[in-house]
């Protein structure tokens, strides 16, 4: 078991590396630079910069020197110190910028990673048991309307029958008084009952997928022999289900967390914008309009990375239930 | 669905059926996959004439109908003797000022009607892109009238015909985009499959790591690369580009899997043994035998790239207007006060949401049917 783990993470080493190179070419895609939009910006409002000044301004953030330099600079900086660099549009360091944000979308994910299971198991075991029912047929159906709204459409839609409707913005994670305010109790319990919403509207596409997998992997073990010998030596139908077949059918399950994953994060990023949770994803965005490229390189490779981890974590848990997986 | 029993279809018939056949058979049992079968080809065919199908210009403004409401259609019409005939129409309706807010209100007047002909003539447009031609589906009957059947938007544009003509870059988005993934993942995933050894193992390396990135940063920063000036076909096919970018992985791993396990069956040995090239033990003996396994994958992949193209273009990374996506449709959609005035500018949602729906039923069931030895 220590020799699979210890590969496992071993090979997080060059993922990783590959994710940071990747993440800093991304953001080094768009033609020009931050200068370049920033003297567009100050164009707009009819100032002028002249060549040197610009050539100056890029000096001072190294803007001039090869790419692989940069990069170096970038990753050494961020392993070493922990410095991700300096925000141009905000004009302070990235680390001061993301770590609450990188936290909230943390708690988001994980939360809504819990959610999903807590609906999907009961339900995918119900619609297994009571196959080709009337609450089977009912729970196919929106599983299949659930994997096919786009999660943000979900967000537009519970904004609008929330403020039409209720009177209410469901926006924000915080209410007005403990915006700005330190971390605190109150606080706490006043982000929880905001978190709620867009959990749900997360958990939507992957509770729908998860209720068909578990329901057809529930199926397939459902017909075998040790059931119907289990129920022939009279064992009652709840523990018979609940001790053999569902834990055999949950094995699948815990793998699909590595798709389950990225999925997630790639949605709450969306979600987010629209409901402009202080999160990673709205400021994502602006940074990458605006080619901020420091804040939105530590974005993407934060993100990415975590999901990695994510990954790997999921990887190890499916070896802990499955000793078969150990052994390949 | 375990019973082998085919139905009318006598077991003579079963015996010299061709792979192909079994395959049809097996998926007209599936009633939701043909309702998906239909529903997406009547999609398709709406995105391959679009202008026939809308009943306004896509693309015109009248600023006196901005937020104009739907409009409800009609079909049987009363004469005020009772005696009744099928004749579509709507109410025409009444622009009123709100005298405090200046705010626009639209009253149906119940009186008067705007008659609609089947196959009448309306606006002038390109059919195929070839000719030009003014006949639609449905047209006022007088062509000045504009009809909103899912009302308008914030520039009195229509959003019915919007829709419909959104649905001819939505959803070819899907199509090319899997098609470029569909190269790239048979490439990968054939050599990778076909080989084995340790050109599998990194390429099998390099699909888990693809497969376990989140797409949408990744999109996000590589459409925020393209520049804005880009005329729009340029930057459609950047756009499906970009998602298929990512989109491989899922295919390679399927055809990886195909490959490995055909590998070794006896009539690939057979052909290798008869001298056959590589070539044509790859595309003669082994692709036809999984093609149909192919084909259900990229059916599901096609939703998959249809929403990923609405996500990117509501953020306003994807499509630029004025090239019409139901994802720069739903951008309309994206602030409280909009929707709030203007709730119809869900509707391309809700088109979005059909088509998915329909190339998933599509694709399960084909998945399903793809087998139809293993019944």
């Amino acid at each position: 078991m220590l020799r699979f783990i210890a590969k496992r993470v071993l090979w997080m080493i060059p993922s990783l590396v590959v994710v940071s190179f990747l993440s800093f070419v991304l953001i080094q895609l768009p033609p020009g630079d931050y200068v370049t939009t920033y003297i567009a910006t100050l164009a707009a409002s009819n100032e002028v910069v002249d060549i040197n000044t610009a050539n100056e301004l890029r000096a001072r953030f190294g803007l001039d020197q090869p790419m692989i330099v940069q990069y170096w600079k970038w990753i050494t900086g961020i392993v070493l110190h922990g410095d991700f660099g300096l925000s141009f549009e905000w004009q302070q360091p990235v680390s001061e910028l993301i770590w609450e944000r990188m936290a909230l979308t943390l708690v988001l994910t994980f939360t809504t990673l819990l959610a999903t299971w807590a609906i999907a198991l009961p339900i995918g075991i119900f619609s297994a048991v009571q196959k080709y029912s009337v609450m089977d047929y009912i729970v196919t159906f929106l599983s299949f309307i659930g994997l096919a709204v786009p999660s943000f459409l979900l967000a537009l839609v519970l904004m609008y029958i929330a403020a039409v409707h209720f009177g209410q913005d469901v926006g924000g994670l915080f209410s007005d008084r403990f915006m700005n305010e330190p971390w605190s109790f109150d606080k706490i319990v006043d982000m929880l009952g905001h978190l709620w919403i867009p959990v749900i509207i997360l958990a939507v596409s992957g509770t729908a997928s998860l209720i068909r997998v578990m329901r057809a992997n529930l199926l397939d073990e459902l017909s075998k022999p040790y059931v119907t010998t289990a129920r022939a030596k009279g064992l009652s139908e709840f523990h018979l289900l609940m001790k053999y077949p569902v834990r055999i059918a949950l094995n699948p399950f815990i793998s699909t967390i590595a798709w389950l994953l990225p999925n997630l994060v790639s949605g709450s990023i969306i979600v987010a914008i629209v409901l402009s949770l202080p999160t990673a994803g709205p400021l994502l965005l602006q940074s990458l309009m605006s080619q901020d490229m420091y804040l939105a390189g530590a974005f993407v490779l934060l993100i990415c990375a975590l999901t990695l981890v994510g990954s790997l974590i999921s990887d190890i848990l499916l070896a802990l239930a499955d000793p078969r997986i150990r052994l390949e | 669905m375990s019973e082998a029993v085919l139905g009318p279809i006598e077991n003579k018939q079963l015996a010299v059926a061709s792979q192909w056949q079994l395959v049809w058979w097996a998926f007209k049992r599936h009633h939701l996959a043909m309702a998906g079968l239909y529903i997406t080809a009547f999609l398709y065919l709406i995105a391959l004439a679009p202008g026939f199908f809308a009943t306004n210009d896509p693309s015109a403004q009248n600023g006196r109908a901005a937020y104009h409401p739907p409009q409800s259609l009609h079909f049987i019409d009363t004469a005020a003797d009772g005696s009744w005939t099928i004749k579509p129409y709507i109410h025409a309706s009444v622009l009123k000022r709100d005298p405090q807010t200046l705010a626009a209100i639209f009253t149906e007047d119940t009186s008067k009607k705007i008659y609609l002909q089947f196959l009448g003539s309306g606006y002038e447009y390109e059919l195929f892109g070839l000719f030009k031609t003014r006949l639609h589906l449905l047209a006022a009957e007088n062509t000045t009238q504009p009809i909103f059947i899912f009302g308008a938007d914030r520039l009195g544009r229509c959003v019915y015909s919007r829709i419909i003509q959104g649905a001819q870059i939505s959803l070819s988005v899907g199509l090319v985009g899997v098609l470029l993934s569909l190269t790239l993942g048979i490439l990968i995933g054939g050599v990778s499959g076909y080989y084995g050894g340790r050109i599998d193992f990194v390429a099998q390396r390099a699909i888990e790591f693809v497969l376990a990135l989140p797409t949408i940063p990744i999109w996000l920063a590589l459409a925020a690369a393209l520049p804005h000036d880009w005329p729009a076909v340029l930057n459609y096919f950047m756009i499906t580009l970009i998602l298929s970018l990512t989109g491989w992985a899922q295919l390679a791993r399927v055809v990886r899997g195909r490959f490995l396990s055909l590998r070794t069956e006896e009539f690939v040995m057979a052909a290798r043994l008869d001298g056959a090239s590589e070539g044509r033990i790859i595309f003669r003996h082994m692709l036809p035998s999984f093609a149909s396994h192919i084909i259900a994958s990229i059916t599901l992949a096609i939703p998959a790239m249809i929403l990923a193209e609405t996500s990117l273009s509501f953020l306003g990374l994807g499509l630029q207007p004025p090239s019409i996506s139901w994802g720069v449709l739903l951008r309309e959609a994206q602030n409280i006060r909009s929707i709030a005035t203007a709730p119809w500018l869900f509707i391309p949602g809700g088109a979005v949401v059909l088509a998915v729906v329909a190339l998933n039923f599509l694709g399960d069931g084909l998945r399903d049917a793809a087998d139809p030895y293993n019944k």
